[in-house]
């Protein structure tokens, strides 16, 4: 007997997503009926950094800052419906998001759900440290590591729904892996059926980004019309016992569904189609097909999938230093020559310190390079208003800060009438990749149990 | 005699850039079949490499779906050290589509209903 539809829907495609998303979806989970998963996906490649830093200032903390925000307008429904949840919401602490989401369901007054937790990625302790070592090479002398993760697969996530966790919290894991390892667990694939797991993942790719394949991200006022874009739906993706995919979002909800958007965001962080390549499997999509079976419906079919690589990718984060930021503005008569001006005097008064980026917000900005190319190719014109941006990176904390004041200090001693300076200092991380082989970066899942909720 | 126009890659087709690293991607997909025939003609790896040149890329690759009717460019080294090095507002490069769908493309006028926008 074929295995029912599984429906997976996805409420969140970055820490920072809008966190109203879930409950239509969830509604929409709920009248199509069938088993169903909630994702989110939360933990983009900075984000584990950030929250590592998190934790060192607060032990408990180090999980997705906006968990109850997420969490709390579905859980109990999710939970009364059947409808099981998985994310990698636990960021640098996937134990410690557990232990909110029991806590949060205590105070719903709901029995306590089974919660499971995946670990293993976290590899910036002394076991995994020779290996890194290695796997770096001399890129990985002298840093300061605030965080190393591999990227986990599908694997521990399907054994823990198999075990009948109903909520599965990860840290590192592949963002398409949210997906296949639901999928796993449902239809009972074996793993390495690498043309179903191969169709999973790009319905996983799909998802992760949430509103990005059903409108968001995609309007072009005149050319690229979307409906609702105030209040998009996040999609909802139908697998079948063959790993293929319709795209589709809750009835009523703002956005677009078509095949223009489905192809945008199936190419979004791809680089060869032939091999996007997973902890669970190479996917190729270089025959992919999509089509449109009706209003904001949409089939992906044609994905094939090769055996998995068989190593891990790993990030490590370090401290790389500071970046300096300041802005300043001027309008009216000649004002993009004052901006112009200003940034000479600054330019003068900051050299020495490092390569210094100037963008004339207005005139041009974001398409030009750090060195200053594009913005000498510009031609000086006559823009009214305009708003000079410098910025640099330095090591050195006292360094970096004087960027802050030379700005500030522009408004005795720079161009006439300039304005609403803000500065701001931040330290930056930088990331390196490298890879570990499998057996040194075992996933497992484990059970939090109720009594660990209540410290 | 008027029987091509010319007229910005947007009108052609759609994009969107995505990021890893110091590479960008950005695909390039027809707004209409009938079109991908002459995007494959002229948008090449050498006229992207051309609307790039300021970022300086090490390499440009296109990958061709012709299920999709899209292409895929891969542009390594554009980011200025990507994320978290570069000093550019968009450290992603998020913005870099609409550098792309500004190039200049011939269309037959027979195909002009294939168009979209003005």
């Amino acid at each position: 007997m074929t295995p029912p539809l599984l429906r997976i829907g996805c409420a969140a495609g970055f820490s920072g997503d809008r966190t109203d998303a879930a409950a239509p979806v969830v509604e929409a989970l709920v009248a199509a009926g069938g088993p169903a998963v909630l994702i989110f996906e939360t933990l983009a490649e900075r984000t584990l950094a950030l929250a590592q830093l998190a934790r060192r200032s607060d032990p408990d903390g180090g999980f997705e800052p906006l968990l109850d925000e997420l969490l709390r307008p579905v859980l109990a429904r999710c939970v009364q419906a059947g409808i099981r949840i998985v994310s990698n919401f636990g960021a640098a602490n996937p134990v410690g998001a557990a232990r909110r989401i029991q806590t949060i369901a205590h105070e719903l007054g709901l029995v306590a759900p089974r919660i499971a937790v995946v670990e293993g990625d976290d590899v910036s302790g002394p076991a995994h440290r020779a290996a890194l070592a290695q796997a770096l090479g001399p890129a990985g002398d002298g840093l300061q590591v605030v965080s190393a993760n591999a990227y986990l697969g599908a694997e521990a996530i399907a054994d823990a729904l198999v075990d009948g966790a109903q909520i599965v919290v990860c840290g590192r894991v592949a963002d398409p892996s949210l997906t296949v390892g639901p999928a796993l667990a449902h239809f009972g694939w074996a793993r390495d059926d690498w043309d179903r797991l191969a169709r999973a993942t790009m319905a996983g790719h799909l998802l992760e980004c949430g509103a990005q394949v059903s409108g968001g991200y995609y309007a072009d006022p005149g050319i690229k019309d979307v409906p609702g874009l105030a209040a998009l739906g996040y999609p909802i993706a139908e697998i079948d016992a063959d790993g293929h995919c319709t795209i589709t979002k809750p009835p009523g909800s703002g956005g677009r569904i078509d095949a223009h958007t489905v192809k945008e965001q199936l190419l979004y962080e791809v680089h060869d189609p032939a091999a996007y390549l997973t902890p669970d499997v190479v996917a190729d999509i270089g025959d992919a097909e999509v089509a449109e079976l009706g209003p904001d419906r949409v089939r992906l079919t044609g994905v094939r999938g090769h055996v998995r690589p068989a190593a891990l990718k790993v990030n490590v984060c370090h401290e790389t230093g500071w970046l300096a930021e300041g802005e300043i503005s001027y309008a009216g008569p000649r004002a993009e020559a004052r901006a112009r001006l200003a940034a000479e005097v600054l330019r003068e008064r900051l050299a020495g310190l490092g390569p210094l980026r100037v963008d004339l917000i207005g005139v041009t900005s974001v398409f030009g390079d750090d060195a200053g190319a594009w913005l000498a190719q510009q031609p000086a014109g006559d823009a009214r208003d305009v708003r000079l941006r410098v910025a640099l990176n330095h090591a050195e904390r006292a360094s970096a800060e004087r960027l802050l004041r030379e700005v500030t200090a522009l408004y005795c001693c720079g161009p006439a009438g300039g304005g609403g300076v803000r500065t701001m200092l931040r330290p930056r991380l930088g990331t390196l990749s490298c890879l570990l082989p499998r057996a040194q970066v075992p996933a497992r899942h484990r059970f939090v149990e109720p009594m660990e909720a209540t410290p | 005699m008027n029987d091509t126009l010319t007229v910005p890659l947007y009108r052609a087709a759609h994009a969107r850039t995505g990021d890893k690293g110091n590479r960008s991607n950005i695909s390039v997909i027809a707004w209409h079949p009938a079109l991908w025939e002459l995007l494959v003609a002229q948008v090449t790896e050498a006229a992207v490499a051309r609307q790039f040149a300021h970022r300086r890329p090490s390499r440009v690759a296109r990958h061709l779906l012709p299920k999709l009717h899209a292409m895929n460019f891969v542009l390594d080294e554009v980011l200025d050290g990507g994320v978290n090095d570069s000093l550019n507002l968009d450290s992603h490069g998020k913005a870099l589509s609409f550098l792309l769908l500004d190039l200049p493309i011939v269309v037959p006028a027979e195909l002009a209903g294939c168009l979209v926008g003005t």
